[in-house]
Formats: C-alpha cells, sequence, structure tokens
C-alpha cells in the first residue's frame, strides 16, 4: 500500500462547507484553515502540504503525511513497525485508550520509524505523531527513537527526527521517564561514532522529549509558531502567578533563546534537508 | 510541634491514653502497671500493624514530611572535608541544587544534592529544591570535575521537580536536563543516585542517571506527581491516592520494574524519626555500593550502564 493512500483514509480536517461554499464547489472535500477558517479544496490543501496560503499556518501532519511530504516517492522502508506496548503498570483504562487510538489512527504508537532517501539522500527518519496519545513518550517510542539511533549508527546513515509531544506518557509511569534516559544514551553513542542527528521541532514539543533527544541534535531546526517548552503554559502561569507573553514558547522564542538553528517553512523544509545531508555526504578532498 | 499524619492517627491517640494513665497512676494510689503495660504491648503491635502495611499515599506522606531529613543532613552525617562549590559559570548559582567535593570513607568523591529548605525562608531561598537550568549546569560542571580527577559521584535526589518559570524555560529547561543524560551516558567514573525525599519527573533524572539508583524505603519517584496525574487523568485532584498508588512510585514498586537498584530501609515511622540512625542504615548501602563500583574497569562501567537503560522494558514486538 503506498503512503498516498493510507493517508488519503484520514481526513481529519475535512468540514460541512457552508451554503454558500456548497454551491461553489460542486464536488469533494474541502479543508478549513484551523487559524483564519479560510476554506481550500482538498488538492491544494494537500499540494501546500498543510499550509494556510492565507494566514501561513502550519497545521499538524500524520507521521506518513510527513513522510510523503519528506521522503522520495516509494523510498521510504519502515523499522520496528510491530513495537506495541505491553502495558505493564496495567494502568486503568490504558488498554482501551491505546486500542482506540490504534483504530483511530491505524499506528500502533505515537512514533513512525524507518529509512528513505531525500533527493537521492539516505538517512533514517523518525516522525512522532500527535494524534496517538498526544505524542507522548512511552516505552515504545523510545525504543524506536533507541533502536532507529543505533541502526543508523552501524549503518552510517544521518537521522532526521520530526519531534512532537505531549510530554511523558503517564500510564506507564517511570517506565516512561527512562525513556529520557534510553534515547539520550541513544544520541550519545550516535553521535560518539560521528552520526549526524537533525532534529525538525513540530508542534508541540514538550516536557521529557524537550528534555531528551530532541533538545540534543547537532541540528535544531522548527516549523513557524511549533510550540517548544519544557513545562507547559498553564502550570508556569499558576507557579509564577502572570500571564505569559503570547509568543512565549514558540520556534521563534526559541530561536531568539538559542535553542533552535533555523526556523524552516514547511515548504523549504525537504531542501534544507537536502542541502545538510549534502554538506554531510561530500567527500573530504584537500586542496 | 509534632506533625501527625494521618495514619499515625491511632497510634498518637493510644500514645496519649498510656501517658495520661501513667500520670493517673503518678498521682494516686491505684494500681494501673497492669492496665499500663497492657495498653503498651497493644501499642507495639499497632506500631508493627501500622508501619509494616504502609499504603503509597503513607509514604507519598513520610516523603513530604517537613521534618525530613535533607540532603545537607545526610551530607553532614556521612561526608568529610565537605567543600561546597558554587555556580555554573554561565548565569548564575542555583541554591536548589548544592555541589561540592568531600571524602567519603577517605575516598574524595564529588557530591550533587537537591536541597530543600528547612522553613519557609530556607525554601524560598532554595526555591523548595526544584531547579532552574543553571542547577543542572553547575551539576553538569561538577561532573566534568569528577571525572577529570577520578572522582566517584553521589548524587542525592529531592526534589518536587525542575522549575516550570520563565526565566527557565528562556534559559533552556529542556536542554539542560537533556545535555546532563546526554554527558552522564558515559562519564568514566562510577554515579550513585539515592533518592531521599520525593524524585520529582525529569528534575530529579536531570541528575539521577546512574549505575546503581537507590531509594529510601518511604521515598517516592514519579514521573508526575500525584495530584497533577489524577488531575489530567481523571480531573480531580482529590484522586491523587488513587493516582499514587496506579503510577507505582514506591521503592518498592520501582525496584520490581528494575528502575532502582536498592532499597534503603527507614527507621521505624519514617527518615525523620532518627537522622544518625538513618543516616547509619544509608551509610551501609552507599559502602557497599561505593566500593563494588570502584573496583570496575571504565569500559565495563560505561557497557553497563548502557545495557541497564537500553533494557528497560514495557514493550512488545
Ligand atoms: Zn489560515
Amino acid at each position: 500500500m503506498s503512503l498516498k493512500t493510507i493517508f488519503k483514509k484520514k481526513k481529519k480536517y475535512a468540514q460541512i462547507p457552508t451554503e454558500k461554499a456548497k454551491q461553489e464547489i460542486p464536488e469533494g472535500l474541502v479543508e478549513k484553515c484551523k487559524h483564519c477558517g479560510k476554506i481550500y479544496y482538498e488538492k491544494e490543501w494537500r499540494q501546500q502540504l498543510k499550509v494556510c496560503p492565507n494566514c501561513g499556518t502550519h497545521h499538524i501532519m500524520s507521521a506518513y503525511e510527513r513522510i510523503d511530504a519528506t521522503v522520495d516517492d516509494d523510498s521510504f522502508e519502515e523499522w520496528f513497525e510491530t513495537l506495541i506496548s505491553t502495558d505493564p503498570l496495567e494502568f486503568p483504562d490504558y488498554q482501551e485508550k491505546l486500542v482506540s487510538d490504534r483504530e483511530k489512527t491505524g499506528l500502533k504508537d505515537a512514533v513512525v520509524a524507518g529509512r528513505a532517501t531525500i533527493n537521492g539522500y539516505s538517512a533514517a527518519i523518525v516522525v512522532m505523531d500527535t494524534r496517538f496519545r498526544m505524542a507522548s513518550m512511552g516505552a515504545v517510542a523510545g525504543e524506536k527513537i533507541a533502536r532507529t539511533l543505533e541502526t543508523a549508527r552501524t549503518e552510517l546513515l544521518p537521522v532526521i527526527i520530526f519531534t512532537a509531544s505531549g510530554g511523558a506518557r503517564m500510564q506507564e509511569g517511570m517506565l516512561s521517564l527512562m525513556q529520557m534516559a534510553k534515547t539520550s544514551m541513544a544520541v550519545k553513542r550516535f553521535s560518539n561514532s560521528g552520526g549526524c542527528l537533525i532534529n525538525v521541532f513540530t508542534h508541540p514539543t514538550t516536557g521529557g522529549v524537550t528534555a531528551s533527544f530532541a533538545s540534543i541534535g547537532d541540528y535544531h531546526f522548527a516549523e513557524p509558531k511549533a510550540l517548544i517548552g519544557f513545562a507547559g503554559r498553564r502550570i508556569i502561569e499558576q507557579t509564577i502567578r502572570e500571564t505569559l507573553p503570547e509568543d512565549f514558547q514558540t520556534a521563534e522564542f526559541q530561536l531568539e533563546h538559542g535553542q533552535v538553528d533555523r526556523v524552516v517553512h514547511r515548504h523549504e523544509l525537504k531542501n534544507l534537508l537536502t542541502t545538510v545531508l549534502d554538506l554531510h555526504s561530500a567527500e573530504v578532498t584537500e586542496s | 510541634m509534632r506533625q501527625v499524619l494521618s495514619f499515625e492517627k491511632p497510634i498518637h491517640e493510644l500514645k496519649d491514653k498510656i501517658a495520661e494513665l501513667k500520670k493517673m497512676a503518678a498521682g494516686s494510689e491505684l494500681e494501673l502497671d497492669a492496665e499500663i503495660s497492657r495498653m503498651e504491648s497493644r501499642l507495639k503491635k499497632l506500631e508493627l500493624d501500622i508501619y509494616h502495611s504502609l499504603t503509597t499515599w503513607d509514604r507519598v506522606q513520610i516523603a513530604r514530611h517537613p521534618d525530613r531529613p535533607t540532603a545537607l543532613d545526610y551530607i553532614g552525617e556521612l561526608f568529610t572535608s565537605f567543600v561546597e562549590l558554587h555556580g555554573d559559570r554561565l548565569y548564575r548559582d542555583d541554591p536548589a541544587i548544592v555541589s561540592g567535593i568531600a571524602k567519603y570513607k577517605g575516598v574524595p568523591v564529588t557530591i550533587i544534592a537537591q536541597q530543600r529548605g528547612k522553613n519557609t525562608k530556607d525554601n524560598l531561598f532554595r526555591n523548595f529544591a526544584s531547579p532552574h537550568p543553571e542547577g543542572y549546569r553547575k551539576a553538569l560542571r561538577q561532573m566534568k570535575l569528577a571525572e577529570k580527577f577520578n572522582r566517584p559521584i553521589i548524587s542525592l535526589i529531592d526534589t518536587k521537580g525542575a522549575h516550570p518559570g520563565k526565566g527557565a524555560e528562556e534559559r533552556g529547561q529542556g536542554e539542560a536536563i537533556a545535555r546532563n543524560l546526554l554527558e552522564m551516558t558515559d562519564l568514566t567514573v562510577p554515579i550513585i543516585a539515592i533518592v531521599i525525599g520525593e524524585g520529582g519527573s525529569g528534575g530529579a533524572l536531570g541528575i539521577g542517571l546512574a549505575d546503581s539508583v537507590q531509594m529510601l524505603e518511604n521515598a517516592t519517584y514519579s514521573v508526575i506527581s500525584p495530584e497533577g496525574a489524577a488531575s489530567i487523568l481523571w480531573k480531580d485532584a482529590a484522586l491523587a491516592e488513587k493516582a499514587a498508588t496506579s503510577l507505582k512510585i514506591t521503592a518498592k514498586d520501582l525496584k520490581a520494574l528494575k528502575i532502582i537498584d536498592e532499597i534503603i530501609p527507614e527507621v521505624k515511622g519514617g527518615a525523620h524519626r532518627d537522622l544518625s540512625m538513618q543516616a547509619a542504615y544509608l551509610d551501609a548501602y552507599l559502602e557497599s555500593t561505593f566500593n563494588r563500583l570502584r573496583k570496575i574497569d571504565k569500559q565495563t562501567l560505561i557497557d553497563n550502564r548502557w545495557n541497564k537503560y537500553n533494557n528497560l522494558g514495557g514493550f512488545t514486538e
């Protein structure tokens, strides 16, 4: 099954057109910008990679939409796709939530990993999908990220991680917290072997993911307006008893405060990744 | 004034009755010795029953007891020649983390510790042991020095979590914790982490990636506070007790999950009852681990550390 058919099945942003719009739009689904409300044909929406041409809002992509937008056609080979959580704490209602998210998303957990080429350059790719338990990091996510880094280390592949996460997978308790250690340790081993880690922060990247592998890449790119931070806005406001500015913890804020290298428009991302991969693959010749 | 924990109420009530009887006996000709001794043996049994079947929530209360010994209390009991060292060399000194060099059994070590306050004023100064990025960066600086001078690292964990604040975010709280995890991966010296009170999520782990992780019997270590979990999961902070149990945050739970390596027993009723005896219990565990880890060569130490964390499960294929 091609990636396009996989994500075509899901029409998350499908909206019922208004009466007026219905008259104008003869057939097919339309998508509506969550920020400015402008309505687009499904085809244009996809061509725009879910970025609103009117207001520039970057809408959340599913893992396979992201892969499809990033890698060369039919080049993605998925890794470790059978991993699932064992609900090690037997946490109340957790199994039911996993089952329901699996049905909703077609994913087994919040992380999709594999190998692909990007304009011909090979790389390992990890994408976190917020539709599944807010892409919280449990044992499956941690294991997939650590294994990807280990595989890439032995196969000398650069790694690109599209980060997104609501934080820890609470229902896995301390095993969830330990994924911060596990993934960071894998980054260190990968890095010690000369591996190149490119992290692309997407909306929203918070909590334990920000406090582990996401913040220790070699290159940090971020999508415009993506929320990036450790603690949540609400808990900070409660703690310091003041209202935080609108742009607090945005990609632009993190650029200003030195945590990301560049804020990159989604339409420019593939070219940028290609350039960086090329800079890392060039033969070193003495002149 | 002594703080009575809710599960200890029956013990205190009985103790008060015994005291009253004794007072009565002293001031009269009444023959109460038999009655007093009967009640005293009942007290013994009651204490045994209560302290041997503490629930998770009972332990949360002990871990949060205002008189619970702090890191500096243990440092005073266990180490000699302690020299506190301040500052991250980047921005400021963070009093939520105490760090320095000292001797343990005559051997130079590096100490990194989260420090609660002893009273309100002290707690404000220590920010209730919730570190800012500077605290983690100070800790990292000490770890690098420890590696340079081949000193084992002893880390004492006692925090509700890393500080959620404006400046903390502006200065990269996430990055500071992540960087410590990255660097602790292959530090060439033994790292021993001991949770002495509350181990609050990433804020605890930021100084807690270790070759041996130990917990005091009534300490807790959790990915989120029970109150936080209850309000997110069930929209009701009052269900914290249920959340605490479900999250499996006690030393016993975490030993079973292989997240910690040792459980250090506490004195009856909790560490706050007798600091020097508690320090002696801690000392026994620390010493044997310390001696064992110091004998391991550097590469094996790092390999074992990797395997330990990499093998933590919770998934199937
Ligand atoms: Zn728009």
